[in-house]
């Protein structure tokens, strides 16, 4: 099945560029519904081709600890998934061609209710899902749903993703492929990128997906270095670090916080740009 | 019938090959842990079929553990409940004081098998804690154990025992610092440590196949129930009592005996300051089927799928979730699921303590407290068991503020 999403046309027009592609992570939410609206609205502008919109939940298993204490105030602030699709909405009302792709983990969206859940994603503006905790062998709950309705399920290749494995991970994958750079979680060790290469080689012989790399990227440098290889780093937790680093005592945002945000995406941006 | 269809309409047969039991179960983990999941199941596969592996269990079961634990006529709670005849399944006459240690020998001989060379867990109460921590330092292998910070607080003998035996403790501050945020911890050094560590894990939940293993190493628990009961009475029980949080004894006792339609089971889940409330910990009761730690299963959520924390007095109890082979035996209605409060709780720990002479954990003292409303209503010649699955030394300070005596001087 052929469904041509904005993460298609994104990486096509990447591809005539010449490019990698910078993906940011954010969290809905993060720290309060309005400012994490305005640094979703500035993301484009600051130089990310891709978005991962983050919706928060209470036990990230696969994250590490900034994106944990996103979640945290972002829940402490009262976001729901219904908000979290609001966010995109608001977002598609002044740009239709920048991709959003939501992540997070199945129980809110078991909760919700995976058909509606596919369905209100969709009708939002979403652009494909990633869900850290549904592996191929469980398609049905949530891929095959997705695929239905025309979203892109992008799922991860972890270094124990060997090459029996790799065609199940392939299969049903649309998008792009999410290589996660190292064993471990979110944001805590960084990957040693001639080896992640290497990888993103190997996998890339069996797909014409591009393949984003991610987990532990938070520099120019690495963004650079990475997409010298695959088609796309993704940064996370450096950036809700800048978050957390501008937030009074109290937890609530600084004056200036989105802006900080936003030199911080310009800056990753030259990783993919010079 | 034929023996085919006998085995067809078992209820001992679950979980399916990935998993399942009935709509609960499965493997819900990320990529990384998928490999490392399937390992297992093969090796566990491979161990079962293995007349060694499961001699050398034995072996340790009898001579390390102390198994069989005795089946004990509860004479005196008998005649004071003045109904069901009662008897206790003395598990917390094991090695380390519950039953956790049947489950950890069987999990680390299979993480020796492996090759794997250190060892991680979670613990709440701190008594599975304990008994990987004595495994570990059997087996000499380094041995890390993840325990919410809270719970590092309530429940500081067993974290002097495990550090004892040589474990380390990371207690756990991420979340709110208890059960539930020590399992995400331990799968975060797992999904980091992915060639040389083995996850122990205490209860029959998580991803495939611990659901499975876990219950059939704690199996050992109702087979000799069994034996025991044909040998005292000549004949099978009459109704089973367990309590539950995540529900590994209750399975251990239960499975074998699913088949066996004659004889009514009950797992009592805590009910803290009671289940009209949001301070309990009954995933059964009062929680909504979800996705957690790798399996789905009942837990404790708000509207939005966000996880909530448990409340009981018995930190071995506040888990939110529950192995999933419960929650199916709770839908297709072959357990009955009841609970018992904090206070319900408290009294039955001082019950047996008074009329049997035997000081029991907080856990099964939730079985007790519904062991007291149960058996006054059953005839004299109905045979109950309850497994009395740990010994309450661990939890003298915790009861001594509740009925307000100081006893820390």
């Amino acid at each position: 099945m052929t469904i041509k999403t904005r993460i298609d046309a994104r990486f096509e027009q990447l591809k005539t560029e010449n490019r990698g592609a910078l993906v940011t992570f954010i969290t809905a939410g993060d720290p309060v519904y309005d400012v994490s609206l305005e640094i979703l609205k500035s993301l484009p502008e600051a130089g990310a081709d891709v978005i991962e919109l983050g919706m928060p939940f209470s036990d990230p298993m696969a994250d590490g600890p900034a994106i944990q204490l996103a979640s945290e105030r972002a829940l402490a602030n009262g976001q729901t998934m219904i908000k979290t699709l609001e966010m995109v909405r608001e977002f598609r009302k002044t740009d239709n061609d920048t991709p959003i792709v939501l992540m997070g983990y199945f129980n809110p969206i078991y909760r919700y209710g995976a058909e509606k859940f596919v369905a209100d994603a969709k009708e939002a503006g979403v652009d494909g899902l990633i869900v850290v905790d549904v592996p191929p062998e469980a398609d049905e709950e949530l891929c095959i749903p997705a695929m239905n309705v025309g979203l892109n399920f992008i799922r991860l290749a972890t270094p124990t993703t060997d090459d029996e494995r790799l065609p199940m991970v392939l299969q049903n994958t649309s998008g792009f492929l999410y290589y996660v750079s190292v064993t471990g979680i979110t944001g805590v060790n960084a990957p040693d990128i001639s080896d992640v290469l290497k990888n993103v080689a190997r996998i890339q012989a069996q797909t014409d997906l591009p393949i984003a790399v991610g987990f532990g990227v938070k520099s120019a440098e690495q963004v650079r270095e990475i997409t010298a290889g695959a088609a796309g780093a993704v940064v996370g937790s450096a950036i809700v670090r800048e978050i957390e680093a501008n937030l009074n005592e109290d937890g609530s945002p600084r004056e200036g916080l989105a802006s900080r945000v936003k030199m911080l995406i310009s800056e990753l941006a030259q990783g993919v740009r010079t | 019938m034929t023996q085919v269809d006998n085995l067809a309409n078992s209820l001992m047969n679950g979980p399916d090959e990935n998993g399942h039991f009935g709509l609960f179960g499965g493997r819900f983990v990320a990529e990384t842990l998928m490999p490392l999941i399937l390992d297992l199941e093969k090796s566990y596969e491979q161990a079962k079929a293995d007349p060694e592996f499961q001699k050398e269990l034995d072996y340790l079961l009898t001579y390390y553990a102390g198994r069989p634990s005795v089946l004990y006529h509860a004479e005196r709670l008998t005649e004071h409940l003045g109904g069901a005849k009662i008897y206790f399944k003395r598990d917390e006459l094991n090695h380390t004081g519950s039953h956790k240690i049947n489950n950890c020998l069987g999990q680390i001989l299979l993480a020796k098998r492996m090759g794997k060379t250190r060892i991680i867990a979670e613990t709440g109460a701190g008594q599975h804690g304990v008994a990987v921590a004595t495994v570990a330092a059997r087996f000499n292998l380094p041995c890390t154990v993840f325990m919410g910070a809270m719970d590092v607080e309530r429940q500081s003998p067993n974290v002097f025992r495990m550090k004892m035996l040589g474990a380390e403790i990371r207690p756990v501050t991420a979340g709110r610092g208890t059960l539930k945020d020590a399992m995400n911890e331990a799968l975060r050094d797992w999904v980091t440590n992915v060639d040389d560590t083995f996850y122990i894990i205490g209860t029959a939940a998580g991803p495939h196949p611990y659901p499975q293993l876990v219950r059939d190493f704690q199996s050992v628990i109702g087979r000799e129930v069994r034996e025991q009961m044909m040998e005292a009475e000549g004949r099978l029980p009459d109704s089973l009592v367990a309590c539950i949080g995540g529900g590994s004894n209750a399975i251990g006792l239960f499975h074998p005996f699913l088949d066996d339609k004659d004889v009514s089971i009950y797992g009592v889940e805590a009910a803290g300051r009671g289940l009209d409330g949001p301070d309990h910990a009954a995933s059964l009761n009062g929680g909504q089927p979800g996705v957690l730690h790798g399996n789905r299963t009942y837990l404790l959520q708000d509207d939005d799928g966000q996880i909530l924390e448990g409340h009981s007095i018995s930190a071995g109890l506040d888990y939110p979730g529950i192995g999933p082979e419960h929650s199916w035996l709770k839908d297709i209605g072959r357990v009955n699921y009841v609970s018992a409060t904090d206070q319900e709780a408290l009294d039955g720990f001082q019950m047996c303590s008074k009329y049997e002479g035997i000081i029991p954990a907080l856990e099964p003292s939730h079985a007790l407290g519904f062991v007291k409303k149960l058996a006054p209503t059953l005839s004299k010649d109905h045979l109950l068991v309850m497994n009395l699955c740990g010994r309450g030394d661990k939890d003298v300070f915790a009861v001594a503020e509740h009925l307000g005596m100081n006893i820390k001087g």
